[in-house]
Order: C-alpha cells, then sequence, then structure tokens
C-alpha cells in the first residue's frame, strides 16, 4: 500500500472514531490500535482469570452453604469474562493459546491486585465490594470504548461485575453488623484491601505515558486519576454506612473540590508488586503455569479425539 | 421414621456435598478455561441440591436445626456419603472418572426418586434431574474424549477406571434406613438398579475405548460412617470457619 494510501485511511480511521462509530474486526486499523487493543483486551482476560485464584481460595471454607453457592457462582462468572474477553482478543487476530503463552513468560500482565493474599473470609468481602466496585468503575467507562467487541463484551461483563460488587458489601455488611470478631475480621480485610484497589487505576496521570493515546481512541474516557477519585467518592460512604475505617488519616471531604481529599498512595508497593515482587506473584504464576502444564495432555487427547471423529465422518461421507 | 427419613437424605445429600467440595477445589486449576467452568458448574449445581435436601432435613427434624448445622456441625462418623464421593482430584482422569461413575448412577437413582411417595423429595429429584443429566453428558463425553484420545490419556483413564471401579458397588447399598422407606414407597430400591448402572457403564465403557475391570472385593464404609482417611482433611476445610466461630451469622 502506498504512504498515501495509508495516511488516507488513517485519517478516515480518525473520522469514524471522532463520529463515536463502533470498529469491528474486518475493519481497517492502524497497527498500533491492534496492538494496544491486544495488549489491553488479552490483559483484561488474564486478570478475570488469575483473579479466580485468591477467590477460589475460600471456596471450600466459605462459612455457609449459601456463601458457598454464591462465591461459586461468581468465580464462574470470572472466568466466563475471561472467556469473552479472549474470544473479543481473537477477532484481532491473536490466539487463546498465544495469549496464554504470554502470560507464563512474563510478557503479559495481568491486574496487580491479584497478587496479595486472601487471608480471612472478610478478603472475600473485600474483594468483591473494593476490586470489583474498581473494576466496575474501570469497565463502565469502557462500555463506550472505540473497538465494538470490546464494548459489547464490557456491557456484559458490567451487569455481573455490579451483582459481584452488591454481594461483597452485603458480606462486609453482615460481619460489620456481627461479633467484635466479625466486625474486627471486616475492619482488618478493608485495612489491607483499601490501597491496592486505588491503586488499580494505574499511575497518576503524570506518570501514565500511554494516556493520550488512550483517549483519542476512547480506549479510555477517562484518567487513571479521575476514575481514582470516582471511587474514593464512592466508596466511602459505603463504608461510613457499615461503620468501617478506611486507613487513610489524610481521608477529608473537601467542600470546595466536591470530592474527597486523601492520602499519598505508596507508588514504591505499586511498582514492587507490578515488576514481580508482590507476596504471591510467584504463587500466582505457579498455579497457572501448572494448571496448564498438568493438563497438557487433556487438551492433545480432546484434539486428538475430534481429529478421530472428523476422519470416521469423512470416511463415512465418501 | 423422622429419623429414617432424616439418615436417608443425608445418604443422598451428603454425597452431593462432598463431591462439591471436591470440585471446588479445582476452581482455577483446570486443564483449560472450558473445563473450569464446567467443574465450578457442577459442584454448583450439586451444592444447590445440597441445600434443598438440607433444609428438608431440618423440617422433617424439627429440633432448631438450619442446613448449615447439618452440613457443617456434624462430627465425621454422622456424614453418610459413599467413598467414591471423597477420593481425590489426582489428575483430570481420575475427576472425569469419579464424576462419570457418580453421575450415571444420580441420574439413574433421581429418575427413580421422582416417583418418590414424599412429595418433597421426589420434588427435588424433579428439579435435580434436568442438572444431573447435564453432568453425565458432560462426564461422559470426556470419558470419550480422554479414553479415544491419544495413548497417554488411554493409560490414565484406564488406570482411573481401575483404581475407582472398586468404589462404585457401594453407591447402591441400601442402609437399615433405607429398607424401611423401600417399604414405605419413599426411598428408591437401589437393587433394581445395579443392572442397569452395570449395562450402561459398560456400552459408555466400551465407546470410551476403556475396559470395564474385573473386580471382586468392592470398597464401602462410607455409608454407615467410616470413611477414608481423606475424609478428615475435607471436613477441616469444609468445617473450618463454622469450628473456629461457632454461633455467629455469615
Ligand atoms: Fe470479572
Ligand atoms: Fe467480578
Amino acid at each position: 500500500m502506498s504512504e498515501e494510501k495509508i495516511k488516507d485511511l488513517e485519517n478516515q480511521f480518525e473520522e469514524r472514531i471522532a463520529r463515536d462509530d463502533k470498529i469491528e474486526p474486518k475493519d481497517w486499523m492502524p497497527e498500533k490500535y491492534r496492538k494496544t487493543h491486544i495488549r489491553q483486551i488479552s490483559q483484561h482476560a488474564h486478570s478475570e482469570i488469575v483473579g479466580m485464584l485468591p477467590e477460589g481460595n475460600w471456596i471450600t471454607r466459605a462459612p455457609s452453604l449459601r456463601r458457598k453457592v454464591a462465591l461459586l457462582a461468581k468465580v464462574q462468572d470470572e472466568g466466563g469474562h475471561g472467556l469473552y474477553l479472549y474470544s473479543a482478543a481473537e477477532t484481532l487476530g491473536i490466539s487463546r493459546d498465544e495469549m496464554i503463552e504470554q502470560l507464563h513468560s512474563g510478557k503479559a500482565k495481568y491486574s496487580s491486585i491479584f497478587n496479595y493474599p486472601s487471608v480471612t473470609w472478610a478478603d472475600i468481602g473485600a474483594i468483591g465490594w473494593l476490586v470489583d466496585g474498581a473494576a466496575i468503575i474501570n469497565q463502565v467507562a469502557l462500555c463506550g470504548t472505540s473497538f465494538g467487541p470490546y464494548a459489547r463484551a464490557m456491557v456484559r461483563i458490567c451487569k455481573e461485575e455490579s451483582f459481584h460488587q452488591r454481594q461483597g458489601y452485603e458480606i462486609m455488611l453482615t460481619l460489620a453488623n456481627g461479633t467484635p470478631e466479625q466486625k474486627a475480621m471486616a475492619q482488618d480485610a478493608l485495612n489491607r484491601w483499601w490501597w491496592p484497589s486505588l491503586m488499580m487505576f494505574g499511575p497518576r496521570d503524570e506518570d501514565s505515558p500511554n494516556t493520550a493515546l488512550s483517549m483519542k481512541w476512547k480506549l479510555k474516557r477517562k484518567t487513571n486519576d479521575e476514575l481514582r477519585q470516582q471511587f474514593i467518592d464512592q466508596t466511602v460512604p459505603q463504608a461510613e454506612l457499615i461503620d468501617l475505617k478506611v486507613p487513610d488519616p489524610d481521608l477529608k471531604w473537601n467542600e470546595e473540590r466536591g470530592h474527597y481529599d486523601f492520602g499519598p498512595i505508596d507508588w514504591d508497593e505499586f511498582w514492587q508488586v507490578v515488576k514481580g515482587h508482590g507476596p504471591c506473584n510467584r504463587e500466582r504464576m505457579e498455579a497457572r503455569r501448572s494448571a496448564w502444564e498438568n493438563g497438557a495432555w487433556v487438551r492433545e487427547a480432546a484434539m486428538a479425539h475430534a481429529d478421530k471423529k472428523a476422519k470416521k465422518s469423512l470416511n463415512k461421507a465418501s | 421414621m423422622k429419623e429414617n427419613l432424616y439418615q436417608y437424605i443425608l445418604e443422598i445429600a451428603d454425597n452431593c456435598l462432598i463431591l462439591g467440595q471436591r470440585l471446588g477445589e479445582l476452581c482455577g486449576h483446570g486443564p483449560n478455561l472450558e473445563t473450569d467452568i464446567a467443574c465450578t458448574n457442577i459442584s454448583l449445581d450439586l451444592l444447590g441440591q445440597v441445600r434443598s435436601y438440607y433444609q428438608y432435613a431440618a423440617q422433617v427434624m424439627e429440633d432448631g436445626r438450619t442446613e448449615d448445622d447439618i452440613a457443617f456441625m456434624r462430627m465425621e462418623r454422622e456424614y453418610r456419603n459413599t467413598l467414591l464421593v471423597e477420593q481425590p482430584n489426582t489428575d483430570f482422569a481420575f475427576i472425569i472418572s469419579r464424576q462419570f461413575m457418580f453421575d450415571l448412577y444420580h441420574y439413574l437413582f433421581l429418575k427413580e426418586l421422582q416417583h418418590s411417595r414424599d412429595l418433597s423429595l421426589s420434588a427435588i429429584a424433579s428439579k435435580s434431574i434436568k442438572e444431573v443429566s447435564y453432568h453425565l453428558r458432560f462426564s461422559s463425553d470426556w470419558m470419550k474424549r480422554l479414553g479415544d484420545g491419544t495413548e497417554e490419556s488411554q493409560r490414565r483413564m484406564q488406570a482411573a477406571i481401575n483404581t475407582l471401579w472398586p468404589y462404585f458397588e457401594e453407591l447402591f447399598e441400601i442402609s437399615d434406613a433405607g429398607k424401611a422407606l423401600i417399604k414405605e414407597g419413599i426411598a428408591v430400591d437401589t437393587k433394581g438398579l445395579k443392572k442397569d448402572y452395570l449395562n450402561s457403564a459398560r456400552e459408555y465403557l466400551q465407546e470410551a475405548n476403556l475396559i470395564m475391570p474385573e473386580v471382586e472385593h468392592f470398597m464401602k464404609g462410607g455409608k454407615s460412617g467410616v470413611h477414608s482417611e481423606h475424609m478428615g482433611y475435607i471436613l477441616a476445610d469444609l468445617q473450618y470457619m463454622q469450628r473456629a466461630y461457632p454461633n455467629m451469622n455469615w
């Protein structure tokens, strides 16, 4: 293709984005757009899958049958989210196996929040309330993103995420209204998950070099800092309602701004976890890799069986 | 009568509870995303059924206990599940074989339980059988895929079936409570089901390129509360919260 032709296509593409047209897999798109979307959608899919681990950790120990069933259903939903997202990324010309390969080699990332351990039952409440809560804020912003399959996956996923968030909050509410031990368990979980949840929105805007391009393609519609602020403003009153204390001494309502002011985030911790040195990075990757390796013979057998079946029906036909 | 019915409900429900618990261990560790979701889904179905059974058991006993007391607060000897469902998740061949052996039984059993004169049991059976026929489809499809897949998968499947087969017969064992309730038209006379089970299993296994093992000595004990050494660990997980934090609402 001539340079002129490409320039032309690029201009048309930019116009479509500006008009809020959805870009579909078969449409022409700049290579950088394709790559950025593969990176982000696969990272999102990996997060759903790795996110099953800290919650799966409590399935066998859930404190009541009702909670056990609800937790199983939630983790199953997360697996389903992983499926839609891998499929959305596949429309851009990468296979699920390749993406999984990238996760296992460390080339692809997943949300760092899942590198924290779920050590008590209250963590299951805190994850639903805060982690799914933060995920919704990120994802609602993505429902209007320019790439059609991603936007549609987000619409579907957001509905389930808000159910998860309510369910998590309800666990916290029950604990907060429970015995002193239960209340302490809930407070401890909030203390541990609060700051990592704020980090889920990514680095501050001035440290986020990809933001400008992502905004241009409507892959992001609000900046990291805007989304983080929205999360804090939404969550603090929820904590107050159940009489739990957000672990930030600097947290204060700012009348003038119409937002909460909050204390400094420990970005050293953030980068440490991103670079692989969080409390559970090693365990999460080991769990994923060993599931994959132990399952290799199963996947091979399924393929071999499908081949045999195809050959049989071919023989019959001829 | 009340005591018999209670024991009988436990015999049915405890199988679902312990198998559901075993499947719950797998969440996030399956060979691929689809099987992972399917195993979680089966666990979810089984535990949903467990809730209906225990709620009914609590209603029968009227002694102030709840579904959770029944699920979590019994001693090991009071659980009535068969040894089969306690067997560990050794590999995916074991998981599928255990599932298949149970699903086939479960399906045949519920088909009969639908006609129980106890309306609560027949209602639970009618609701559950739809789920269980899906479970059987899943596990028997995987039996075929793995049995008639590669050399390795065939070898693993045959090994799993050989190890697990001695546990199938206990599914059909009839307890004293069962005997009394068969007379009332409430319990299923599983003696009659065993032939169907064996015929059906033989066909499935043949289609899956697997040999039905010839077993002389069958394993049993679970139904009378004498479990394998695995059971204590299963209950340690299951009961952890209720034992560590008794008498609280969750
Ligand atoms: Fe999700
Ligand atoms: Fe979620």
